[in-house]
């Protein structure tokens, strides 16, 4: 009988310049993870004394001193909240049909140019949508609110305080710089980001089982419903929390358009809103150093939560089927 | 071929192998008439058919009346994008009516489908055009000053008219504050993402973890983040260096997360071939994964550089704002052209106004450049080169050959005992398709 083979030891040797290159890229890697954790936790002690002193009604109160009385984030949290909720809800059906445009409708020289334009969009400087929802969009978009004011009042959201509904002249004053106008400036912003990452998963849908579909009688809608949808399902709710993270960081248009309410607003019809984004931008340069703890709790708040909803999206974009085959 | 066509012609084949022709065949065929074949139209494959563009259109003109019928007779409507939206909704009822009288069910939800899924793509492209469009218009009557381009706001007072004051402190800082933002998230993110990839292990795993978590950092966090450091803490004024290092803290995840990405698609033959040539781990990334995945890369740091330069809430924090024109990064605060634009579109002067229009057209055609750059750079495969790359790799596969040459008739070596006389490893790695180097 053979005696068992012994293992082989493998031993690899490295150069010089291997250790050399190695110990290189050790270096820069521990330098981004340090500067990156440096963020993380300097936000968080620059943060603590403002916390330390607010306790759990810093996430409940309302009304920003902290130099003298309370202050908390609820109406710039409620704000920011709603504002991405807006934001999302008109963005995920345009980036929904326009991936699934991109990935099943477009002829192909269309689909590169439409991929560009997508891509071009999420490029376009937030300040620029900012300004474009200033001064075109808002006095366009004043009616639509009014006139969805006018037959959906019934709804709560869209109840708007002080308008007479009798009255033949509307006071479109009460319906500027609100949360659903800067939510719809946001949706522009965050249409781009949904949408190539669904009609990057779309595209990947296999073609046995999209001409299986075809093979067994179905259009192209039925296609569509019964193959591309359910394989690109992960991408669709990844893109949709990814948008929402953007949304809930977005800081330029949400100040540049919406004006600090005094109160917490739930009205998105209604003038005046607030977002923690703004508060930061529009609080820190005449903030003591404990008001800038204060805007550091906020900014730490707002990290959390943007943090949560792309470690959700990312653990449903990886473990969807499309994700599964994608490097993304 | 038919089903009918295939039994026919399996059973010709078999009577004529059969040794006895005259033997009754067990399967019938009726006759075919060879004529019908030659009459068969062919039939049409086009997708679109004559009812269904007139459908389209009866569907838009009745949407498009019936709205203008509520919004002038009926009311309590009025405002263009209430209109638009209700027009739309409208004009997709109306077509699925009208498919409905000539289809099935399906067949009727799969045209409004495929007519809402265009129309939702065609939004998008027209909002597009929209806003870089009316940026470019409301900005016109700052743009065709050449003053706008060569001075900055020194000594002008907000009522002076549009042929006085320009722009150049901001596109000096923007260009200023990007080269430093760049300089410190280009090297170091390409670094990082070649070490996730070429030294695994939970370290690399841990850092791909924290760089993934801050990409969803806030913008405005950067800036508040080296406003607390930098500026408070370590007593720097508010100047260009702090702007660029915000950016850069903005930039850098992303630079690295997408060039990571990047990186993981390199061909694993490609560096295995490298590395059972005997090469090096150094050597091997140097010269074969970064060159392989150098469109992607290029275009990854591009990408990030136009996403960075257009970001106003960091440099709104760190920046400070002045109106003079600054080439010093390290001292004294510096104007961008986003910040411009943030900054005069809260004075309420229709000049001003113009100006901050101007300076965004400015910004969105920089970032037009960075976008097309990276488009001609990028868009291309792993080893797909441009005439040019393609034209130098067979020189240097020439000079290769003529060199090999030389050297095997110096030591009188037949050719044939040369290794195939293969271009370098370079060139192979570049572009394993290629085989035009011989002469």
């Amino acid at each position: 009988m053979r005696p068992a083979p012994q293992r082989r030891r493998l031993k690899a040797k490295m150069s010089a310049s291997d250790h050399v290159f190695r110990g290189v890229a050790r270096g820069g890697g521990a330098f981004v993870l340090v500067l990156m954790l440096l963020v993380g936790t300097f936000l968080g002690l620059r943060a603590a004394p403002a916390l330390h002193k607010a306790g759990w009604s810093f996430l409940t109160t309302a009304g920003w001193s902290p130099d003298g009385g309370g202050f908390g984030i609820a109406e710039m949290l409620t704000g920011t909240v709603l504002i991405a909720v807006v934001a999302v809800s008109i963005a995920v059906p345009i980036a929904l049909g326009t991936g699934l445009f991109i990935s099943e409708y477009a002829p192909r020289r269309v689909k590169r140019l439409l991929v560009s334009l997508i891509d071009l969009m999420a490029a376009v400087p937030s300040i620029v949508f900012g300004l474009w929802g200033l001064f075109f969009f808002q006095p366009r978009a004043v009616s639509l609110s009014r006139w969805i004011n006018h037959w959906f009042y019934w709804i709560p959201v869209f109840r708007v305080n002080g308008v007479d509904q009798t009255s033949a002249l509307p006071t479109y004053t009460l319906y500027t710089s609100s949360t659903f106008i800067a939510g719809m400036v946001v949706a522009l912003m965050v249409t781009p980001i949904a949408c190539s990452i669904m009609r990057e998963a779309f595209s990947q849908a296999p073609l046995g089982e999209r001409e299986g579909a075809y093979a067994l009688g179905a259009t192209r809608w039925g296609m569509i419903r019964s193959v591309v949808m359910p394989f690109g399902r992960g991408a669709i709710v990844g893109g949709t929390m990814l948008g929402l993270g953007r949304a809930l960081g977005e800081t330029i248009a949400v100040s540049l358009i919406i004006s600090p309410a005094p109160l917490l607003q739930t009205h998105i019809l209604q003038h005046g809103g607030y977002s923690i984004s703004a508060l930061i931008a529009l609080q820190y340069g005449n903030a003591t150093p404990f008001g800038l703890s204060a805007l550091f709790a906020a900014g730490l708040a707002l990290f959390v939560l943007t943090l949560i909803v792309n470690m959700i999206a990312g653990q449903i974009v990886a473990r969807s089927r499309s994700g599964a085959m994608s490097e993304a | 071929m038919t089903a009918a066509d295939q039994a026919a012609a399996h059973v010709t084949q078999g009577t004529a192998a059969e040794p006895d022709a005259s033997q009754q065949p067990r399967t019938t065929i009726p006759p075919r008439p060879q004529q019908r074949r030659a009459a068969r139209e062919p039939r049409p494959l086009a997708m679109i058919r004559a009812a269904d563009v007139l459908s389209v259109l009866g569907a838009l003109a009745a949407a498009i009346c019936t709205t203008a019928l509520l919004w002038t007779q009926i009311g309590p409507f009025s405002g263009v994008l209430g209109y638009i939206v209700v027009a739309w909704c409208l004009f997709v009822l109306f077509y699925a009516v009208l498919v409905s009288l000539d289809e099935n069910r399906t067949a009727m939800r799969d045209r409004v489908a495929a007519v809402v899924m265009s129309s939702l793509g065609a939004l998008v492209v027209i909002v597009l055009a929209f806003v870089i469009g009316y940026t470019f218009w409301s900005g016109w009557k700052a743009l065709v000053h050449l003053n706008f381009y060569t001075h900055d706001m020194r000594a002008i007072q907000i009522t002076d008219p549009l042929t006085k004051g320009g722009v150049l402190h901001g596109i000096v800082g923007t260009l200023i504050e990007i080269a430093i933002a760049m300089g410190i998230a280009m090297p170091f993110g390409l670094l990082a993402a070649v070490f996730m990839n070429e030294v695994p292990g939970p370290f690399a795993r841990f850092t791909r973890t924290v760089v993934n978590a801050m990409t969803a950092l806030p913008d405005v966090l950067a800036g508040l983040f080296i406003y607390a450091t930098l500026i408070l803490a370590l007593g720097l004024q508010s100047s260009g260096l702090a702007a660029g290092c915000a950016l850069a803290v903005n930039a850098l995840p992303i630079t690295c997360r997408a060039a990571d990405v990047v990186l993981r698609l390199v061909p694993g033959g490609l560096t295995e071939a490298s590395y059972a040539l005997g090469t090096g781990q150094w050597r091997t990334v140097w010269h074969v994964t970064l060159p392989t995945m150098r469109s992607g890369l290029a275009t990854a740091v591009i990408l990030g550089a136009a996403r960075a330069i257009g970001e106003t809430a960091p440099v709104l924090l760190t920046a400070g704002a002045t109106n003079n024109l600054n080439h010093n990064p390290v001292n004294g605060a510096m104007m961008s052209l986003p910040l411009f634009a943030f900054l005069k579109v809260q004075e309420p002067i229709s000049n001003e106004i113009t100006r901050a229009f101007g300076s965004a057209a400015v910004l969105l055609v920089l970032v037009l450049v960075l976008f097309a750059v990276a488009r001609a750079i990028g868009g291309r495969g792993p080893g797909q080169l441009t005439a040019g790359q393609q034209r130098r790799v067979v020189a240097r596969s020439r000079r290769d050959l003529a060199r090999y040459t030389r050297r095997a008739r110096a030591a009188q070596v037949p050719m044939g005992a040369l290794p195939a006389t293969g271009p370098s490893l370079r060139g192979q790695a570049r572009n394993p398709h290629h085989d035009r180097w011989a002469p």
